[in-house]
């Protein structure tokens, strides 16, 4: 929870797998926000896995869950603390 | 600056696909660009939201690259002979008639060898959900032509192009009698997972066919890019017309694609009329057959 | 376990083989039946259907023989006892399925009430040209068991020790019928139910966790499972480990598949069982089974009477074949006859097991009638000329 002062958090964030990804891109074309991108990185298999380019802008819609083939990405909502 | 900028809790969940999956098999054989496991997360999250008991969801595929799905799915799981998974189901659900059976196939196995089967599980309205991965070719053998091919498209069989009409699946579906019928694409994820859950939760024979990419084959021989290429066809040509006549709903090489819920009605299941039946023919001396 | 008298016709009756069949597989405890009409076996799904609606069974006329050679599949794994009837094209289209059930060890019965063919052939006369086929006739090696009837009585009490072997070895297991010992009408005796013996399905009674499907015990077969109770099992027809998952390797081929056909090759002492009249002591021994068995008596009989020392072996198991007792009696016996309504086929397997040893003669009868005993008197004789 280091940096959550200063940047802007979006409404959720993505977990990534990048061992399983094979690259196709479905989430990053998908993505109602654009917020992904493929990295520069390559995984063990030779694949730019994607990365969360602009966190402030994930809903946390799991859109990119829902398409991704290789089961390597998934999106969650931020819980809401309670008070 | 401020919250979005509120205590929340970062909670990170697993991906509650994992759940329904053998994770230990992972990673699975499907190309990259492939359509197939995109669909399976539709089903995961259909089976997760549905309420269903898991216990009681058996999940039988026949031969082909989505035949499969059945082995990596954490459920009763029955990889039978090409073809042939619709009588398996047939006899796994009359059986036992408290199990979900869902058959899970490809377009080659369910509508060419396994055609007849079709048209018959279909006819008895014998209640299981069927889910159609249409990739209009033959993936797993390499890509051989199939009854939903698109005229002019290449396959490995058909190398100077298919000139054979393909089927309308949906338009086959309902004649045949099949009591929910659509049709949606790996790119409709969100579409795709309320369809399936509407169609397991429906009493009867339904049907939903999702086309998805194949990259290695049908979009690589008809030179239609990668499988985000093919997404990106889906995407841009789809119109939703629910309720559409599915007369008219038939597909060519690249064009428009229609999707939608086309059929929802209700009909007594192949059991329900049995009962029906033997209890006005025999009367006290019929018990209702529950298995 | 005894027979569920709710299915059990007790008492004595006049009916055909066909008929006897389908009551032979309701006491045993068959209640689903996927069938398609083919002659001459029709009668038994006919019964079957009459039957079934008022002692809770499911029987469902499927599109074709494939169909119902895999809904019983589908049907054991759902908890029941299932089985199938056919004739020869059906027995034909059937024979993936028969691989499915031995690869994936789902117990059930497949019935032949074999006819003439090959093809179409003679759909109402008898043939037992089906028996090579029984045993080899999917692709791929596994072992399998055939039994075969030869009276209304036999294909009541065979069918119900068709279903014990299913599921003691956990196999599909084969009734061969022929037209006649299906369409004749002779006497049949049903026990009440107390006194039928059933083999009951070998489900797994340990702890779910670290359950293997496919896991054999000592006598190499594995315990079994149902759908729904939260095993969730795997089964495919591709080659696969003791989790049930495909393993494409040599290595995993060698360990399965060598145990389906050790299955029954090693156990084939407790399955094996035949019927021997006057084979101690025989110069000549007859060879038979199903309706030829019948029909070789008055031949014998005659034999004997002229003074012949003629026994009379007849396979109540087809397969796995009596190598071991066709073997111990080729060093004593100088000539056996195999009468058959084919042009040679479990002839092969004695001439296997007698390896030379001693003469082996065969009554070849093409198919459409039976033997005129005559013939097989003639061939009885002229080896004992030698």
């Amino acid at each position: 929870m280091a940096d959550t002062e200063q940047k802007k958090k979006g409404l959720g964030s993505v977990v990534i797998n990048a061992e399983r990804c094979k690259g196709c891109g479905f989430c990053v074309e998908f993505c109602p926000t654009h917020c992904l991108e493929l990295s520069e990185q390559y995984n063990a298999k030779g694949y730019h896995p994607p990365q969360l380019a602009i966190p402030e802008k994930c809903t946390g819609c799991n859109m990119c869950g829902l398409l991704c083939p290789d089961f390597a990405i998934y999106g969650f909502l931020f819980k809401k603390k309670q008070k | 600056m401020t919250e979005e900028t509120m205590d929340v809790d970062i909670s990170m969940p697993t991906n509650t696909v994992e759940e329904f999956l053998r994770m230990e098999r992972m990673p699975h054989i499907w190309c990259p660009g492939c359509g197939i496991g995109t669909t399976v997360n539709c089903f995961a999250h259909a089976l997760e939201t549905s309420g269903l008991d898991l216990k009681k969801v058996s999940i039988v595929s026949g031969i082909g690259c989505t035949g499969r799905v059945a082995g990596y799915m954490k459920l009763d799981s029955f990889h039978t002979t090409h073809g042939r998974a619709l009588p398996f189901a047939t006899g796994l659900k009359l059986a036992n008639p408290d199990l979900k059976v869902i058959v899970y196939s490809g377009d080659g196995d369910l509508t060419a060898i396994g055609g007849n089967h079709f048209i018959h599980a279909a006819r008895r309205n014998v209640d299981m959900t069927v889910i159609l991965l249409n990739n209009f070719i033959y993936g797993m053998t390499g890509g051989q032509v199939a009854p939903t091919t698109p005229i002019g498209a290449t396959a490995s069989t058909a190398p100077h192009g298919n000139f054979e009409e393909p089927f309308n699946l949906p338009y086959l579906a309902e004649s045949c009698g099949a009591v929910y019928v659509a049709r949606w694409t790996a790119y409709h994820v969100r579409h795709t997972t309320k369809a399936i859950k509407e169609a397991l939760l429906k009493k009867g024979f339904s049907f939903v066919e999702i086309l998805a990419p194949c990259p290695t084959l049908y979009s690589r021989r008809n030179k239609l890019g990668d499988g985000l290429d093919q997404m990106k066809y889906y995407k841009d040509n789809s119109k939703i017309q629910n309720d559409a006549d599915t007369k008219t709903v038939g597909l060519g090489f690249q064009g428009k694609i229609i999707v939608g819920k086309f059929v929802d009605k209700d009909k007594p299941t192949y059991l329900d009329s049995m009962n029906e039946f033997y209890a006005k023919k025999f009367g006290d001396k019929y018990a209702p057959y529950k298995g | 376990m005894k027979a569920d008298p709710k299915g059990v016709m007790a008492g004595a009756y006049f009916i055909d083989g066909d008929h006897a069949c389908a009551e032979g597989a309701i006491a045993a405890g068959c209640r689903f039946v996927a069938g398609y009409p083919i002659t001459p076996s029709t009668e038994v799904v006919e019964r079957i259907a009459e039957r079934f609606p008022l002692i809770g069974g499911m029987f469902i006329q499927m599109e074709d023989e494939i169909a119902s050679s895999i809904a019983i599949q589908g049907a054991v794994w759902g908890g029941k006892k299932a089985m199938t009837v056919t004739s020869g094209p059906g027995f034909s289209l059937m024979m993936e399925h028969i691989g499915l059930a031995a690869m994936t060890e789902t117990p059930c019965v497949f019935v032949d009430v074999q006819r003439g063919g090959p093809s179409t052939g003679l759909p109402t006369l008898p043939g037992q040209a089906d028996m090579m086929q029984a045993r080899w006739g999917s692709h791929g090696d596994y072992g399998i068991i055939a039994l075969c009837p030869n009276s209304p009585q036999e294909s009541f009490d065979l069918v119900i020790k068709a279903f014990n072997l299913a599921e003691t070895y956990r196999v599909p297991v084969l009734l061969m019928l022929d037209e006649c010992v299906g369409h004749m009408t002779e006497r049949v005796v049903i026990p009440p139910a107390d006194q039928i013996e059933i083999a009951p399905r070998r489900y797994w009674e340990g702890s779910q966790e670290g359950f293997l499907l496919f896991k054999a015990g000592a006598d190499r077969v594995p315990p079994m499972v149902k759908a729904g109770e939260g095993y969730n099992v795997h089964v495919t027809g591709l080659t696969h480990d003791e989790r049930g998952y495909p393993v494409m390797s040599a290595a995993a081929q060698e360990k399965l598949v060598r145990r389906l056909v050790d299955k029954i090759r090693l156990n084939a002492g407790a399955i094996v069982e035949v019927r021997e009249d006057q084979t101690e002591g025989a110069d000549i021994v007859i060879v038979s089974y199903g309706i030829t068995s019948r029909v070789a008596v008055p031949a014998i009989e005659r034999a004997r009477r002229e003074g012949a020392k003629v026994g009379h072996l007849r396979l109540i198991t087809a397969w796995p074949f009596p190598a071991k007792r066709i073997r111990e009696l080729s060093r004593t016996v100088s000539c056996f006859v195999v009468p058959e309504i084919n042009y040679g086929q479990m002839v092969r397997e004695v001439e296997r097991c007698v390896a030379g040893r001693t003469r082996v003669e065969r009554v070849s009868h093409g198919g459409g009638a039976v033997h005129d005993p005559k013939d097989i008197y003639a061939k009885i004789m002229a080896c004992g000329k030698e």
